[in-house]
């Protein structure tokens, strides 16, 4: 099998401002939002993908507001749907760029079906998902990632839901890429989402993203800056797993779980250290990684990346080969096939 | 062939009908295709249960397949002439099928004490009341089936399978017709299993001589007449799910576009996507979507980016996709919704046949969302209306919803093979690239439709959605923009009328009496007219395919009648459809909700009794 990306490369060097739509941006000042955008307008050129062949595709919430801020072709659809829509979108033409942007309800409640089968098929598709852990535009109700206990408009004496962990969730899915950053380090999302746009295969790019209004603070316990080094890790492919404001801090499998320990403490070395291998198949690691938490750092960048011919690919051999080596030219040929009679 | 008496007969209706797993639909096919091949016209009506294999000898396992042949088909039959039953179940539940005098065939060794205490006998089923109602033919179907499979070195169990064989050889004989197409077609279907022609073949000529030595002796055989009224061409066999698909190829290759359907299996529709799958050649690009929502979903989105764009579903499934059909009602992209309906409410009578989805077609959304319903009335015709509303749907950028049923969808019918090229034209509204005028919701001034920009097309990058816009594209919550957008939609399928042919009526021109329906009963609507008009009666007929909207002068002919009775297979929906719009014309109804098509005997004593009043 010839291994093709479908979406043609450009030489053409696009800037920012080529994906900036004249739309006034509609989100709330100091939303997590603002920052996802600009971070993603910046990744569009490093793709160089032609501006026509961009599709954004997204659902209903805050976030799915994403495709008319882009100045791309964009469809804007109906709760839950985004993938589905996608779907079609690049069936119908493999050739196109097709972006989708969800939030947490968006993608794991009402949409939840879609994206499981969007990931299992690995179709060339490109997903990001804005966690806020919160139901923004409705107002503030718990979603399927909200913290347990917590009370919001719906959780008055706490949420008693278990939350999900999206990568958890993709890889389950037998997901192929799975990346996770943060709405307040622009630089990495533009980088996971640019390595989200060479993948080929379904991409997931989960985005902490920060609700000011109805969730404020959420992530903070992880993004603040003076806690931010300690505890998140950005997971780079082949390098050991260090992080902390010393760097002296690392990841190591101890035969049942991980842990985080001290390069230089009770005869911690850096041999002790685990390595990041975003491509190994077994998905195995990357689940410990993707839920790492409490006391370990989570994990940011790109956690799992492996090779498996594509949805996009497997579906277009297909009709390459039917069209070549089928029965019937056109439907003259069919509608003429079989038993047939004179009157 | 022996000295039995020939009879010559304009129809003739025969049933098969056995547990689910004998093989009733294979023998209906055989028979009705050997007969179309020999000069018939035929219809068909599978009426088989939704469980793949309700437990052995039970009513709820009968599954049957009734064949019509003659001159001059319209439906597959009220009753039938010839029944075969081939266990005491199907025996008791189809016997209501047969006319009086109606010849039945019965495996007799399937008469076992336990088989007919299954079906719900306590006695001797063969009545001396039945045996003088009926013919009925004690055949050995099992016993003879099976001796031939141990000279064959076959188990009984594995000749068990050919039973049916030995059923359609009798009816063959009965029937004056020739072995050889189904030799053929056995000698194709099992060109690996060698083993498995020889005993089919075996079977079913032993059914044959059975008939035609021994036991059937003083039963006449019918020669049927050949078809006499069918326009010149070259036909074939079909059945309203393939015909529907095969209409969407067909239009895609017309209109020069992809064709993308996205669907989710679901009886009776499952078959217009097994058909289009195999299609790849032709440049189908199926896609079997997570569920019902999905795909709709992935039309539209196919929709989008350029595709003739198409979900197969049946009730339920259309109920999954009535949010999504409000989308692309909203984006205003073209997309063909295919509902080939069956009983409902819910999950219903999956396998049964009724009409009782056009509400849901024409107002199942939220907010005003109008849209294009068409509906097809026989199987045959399944391919033109598909055509049509693929058509439809490109040229005014419109989601249309074409209705079928589980009779059409799953029933069989000539067809009248037509060229592509002899269709009519479809030319879809594309956006010339780079055009600076254009607007996402810029209307065509004649029919409204806006403009088509797919994705890849250089200079038309917008943005579409559920959010209400204004013409020019951007959001819009202004009170006035959504009163003219409003009014837009609902204009430009209004007049998609300008572009539909004028209502027709058929029958006697001075009538008393208008029949009006619409969709899947055509066939025994128009042979009841035409029956009552032969017997004098002033009864005239008008078939609506177009439903939304209607032909313009439906008013017009609705009002020359002092009498009018809508019939349709529901309580009365096309009935209120056009009483909200002709308040004027008082409308008899007459209906059925039994998940079963009209017969014309019900048909004809209802239009009397109306004349009568």
């Amino acid at each position: 099998m010839t291994e093709k990306h479908y979406v043609p490369k450009t030489d053409f060097e696009y800037t920012k401002a080529d994906f900036t739509s004249d739309q006034i941006v509609k989100w709330c000042p100091g939303c997590g939002d603002h920052a996802i955008l600009s971070a993603l307008l910046n990744a569009f050129p490093k793709t160089h993908t032609k501006l026509e062949n961009v599709c954004m595709v997204s659902g209903i919430g805050c976030s799915s507001r994403i495709p008319y801020y882009v100045n791309t072709y964009g469809f804007h659809g109906i709760h839950g749907r985004a993938c589905a829509i996608a779907t079609g979108v690049k069936l119908a033409n493999p050739h196109l760029s097709v972006w989708v942007n969800m939030g947490d309800g968006d993608s794991m409640a009402i949409g939840g079906n879609h994206l499981i089968h969007a990931v299992r098929r690995n179709q060339d598709l490109n997903i990001t998902i804005f966690n806020n852990e919160i139901y923004g535009l409705t107002k503030g109700q718990y979603s399927p990632t909200t913290k347990f206990g917590q009370v919001t408009k719906t959780s008055p004496y706490g949420t008693i839901d278990y939350p999900f962990i999206p990568g958890e969730l993709v890889m389950g899915a037998q997901g192929t890429f799975f990346a996770r950053t943060l709405d307040c380090v622009p630089q990495l999302t533009t980088d996971v989402m640019t390595r989200a746009a060479e993948h080929d295969g379904t991409s997931v790019v989960e985005v902490l993203q920060n609700c000011v209004i109805f969730n404020d603070k959420t992530h903070a316990a992880i993004t603040d800056r003076a806690v931010r080094d300690d505890r998140t890790i950005v997971l780079e492919h082949g390098k050991p797993m260090i992080f902390g404001k010393e760097k002296n801090r690392g990841i190591r499998f101890n035969g049942r779980s991980l842990e985080a320990v001290t390069i230089g403490e009770n005869g911690v070395t850096i041999d002790d250290i685990m390595v990041h291998y975003e491509d190994t198949e077994d998905a195995g690691i990357h689940m410990m990684l993707a839920r790492m938490g409490g006391d370990l750092p989570v994990a940011l960048g790109v956690i799992r990346n492996v090779k498996k011919v594509s949805y996009t690919q497997l579906f277009e051999n297909q009709m390459e080969e039917q069209q070549a080596n089928g029965k019937y030219k056109c439907v003259d040929d069919l509608l003429n096939s079989g038993d047939t009679w004179e009157v | 062939m022996s000295q039995n008496q020939i009879v010559n007969k304009d129809d003739l209706v025969i049933r098969f009908a056995g547990d689910s797993g004998d093989g009733m639909q294979l023998s209906g096919t055989l028979f009705s295709d050997a007969s179309a091949l020999q000069g018939n016209d035929i219809a068909t009506f599978p009426d088989y249960p939704a469980e793949i294999r309700a437990p052995h000898n039970t009513i709820a396992g009968v599954s049957g397949f009734q064949v019509h042949v003659g001159s001059h088909i319209y439906s597959s039959g009220d009753k039938c002439d010839i029944l075969v039953a081939m266990n005491p179940a199907a025996f008791k539940s189809q016997l209501k099928w047969a006319k009086k005098g109606a010849t039945v065939i019965v495996d007799i060794d399937t008469f076992t004490d336990e088989a007919m205490e299954k079906a719900g006998y306590t006695e001797n089923p063969f009545t001396d009341e039945l045996e003088v109602a009926y013919t009925i033919v004690r055949a050995p179907i099992t016993s003879f089936t099976q001796r031939i499979g141990t000279e064959q070195g076959v188990d009984k169990k594995a000749a068990d399978k050919s039973r049916n064989m030995f059923a359609l050889g009798i009816i063959f004989y009965l029937t004056h017709k020739s072995l050889d197409k189904t030799y053929a077609y056995l000698e194709r279907k099992f060109a690996k299993k060698p083993e498995v022609v020889a005993l089919n073949k075996a079977v079913l000529t032993e059914g044959y001589e059975y008939a035609d030595k021994l036991e059937l002796i003083h039963s006449k055989i019918v020669e049927v007449a050949t078809a006499n009224a069918m326009p010149k061409g070259r036909y074939r066999n079909i059945t309203g799910n393939v015909a529907t698909a095969w209409g969407l190829l067909a239009a895609a290759e017309r209109s020069g576009l992809t064709l993308f359907l996205g669907s989710y299996p679901i009886t009776p529709a499952t078959d217009v996507m097994v058909e289009l799958a195999k299609h790849k050649s032709l440049g189908a690009r199926v896609f079997q979507a997570e569920d019902e929502i999905a795909g709709i979903c992935s039309a539209i989105g196919a929709s989008y980016a350029g595709a003739l764009a198409c979900t197969s579903t049946s009730g339920p499934g259309l109920s999954l996709k009535s949010e999504a059909l409000g989308l692309a009602v909203m984006t205003e992209l073209p997309i063909v919704v295919v509902d080939v309906q069956r009983g409902g409410p819910s999950t219903g009578l999956p396998t049964k046949t009724e009409q009782s989805d056009l509400n849901q077609a024409l107002y199942g959304r939220n907010g005003e969302a109008p849209l294009v319903v068409v509906a097809a009335s026989s199987s045959a015709n399944c391919f033109y209306w598909a055509y049509m509303a693929a058509k439809l749907a490109l040229e005014h950028m419109t989601p249309v919803v074409l209705l079928t049923d589980g009779y059409l969808g799953n029933g069989s019918q000539l067809f009248r093979i037509p060229k592509v090229a002899d269709l009519p034209s479809i030319t879809p509204r594309f956006a010339k690239p780079n055009d600076p005028n254009y607007r996402p919701f810029r209307r065509d001034p004649e029919t409204f439709a806006r403009e088509w920009a797919i994705p890849g097309m250089e200079g038309l990058r917008h943005r579409v959605g559920g959010l209400e816009k204004c013409p020019d594209g951007p959001l819009s919550t202004d009170p006035e923009n959504h009163a003219l957008m409003t009014y837009n939609r609902q204009e430009k399928v209004n007049r998609v009328a300008n572009d539909i042919p004028n209502q027709k009526v058929t029958g006697d021109p001075d009538a008393d009496l208008l029949v009006v329906g619409w969709g899947g009963t055509a066939g025994a609507l128009t042979l009841a007219v035409e029956e009552m008009n032969n017997e004098g009666k002033k009864v005239a007929y008008t078939h609506f395919n177009y439903i939304c909207p209607l032909p313009k002068n439906t008013g017009e002919v609705l009002r020359k009648y002092k009498k009018i009775v809508v019939c349709e297979l529901n309580n009365g929906q096309f009935a209120g459809y056009l009483r909200t719009q002709f308040p004027e014309c008082p409308m008899h109804q007459y209906n059925k909700v039994m998940g079963l098509p009209f017969e014309v005997s019900e048909l004809k004593d209802e239009f009397n009794k109306i004349l009568g009043e």
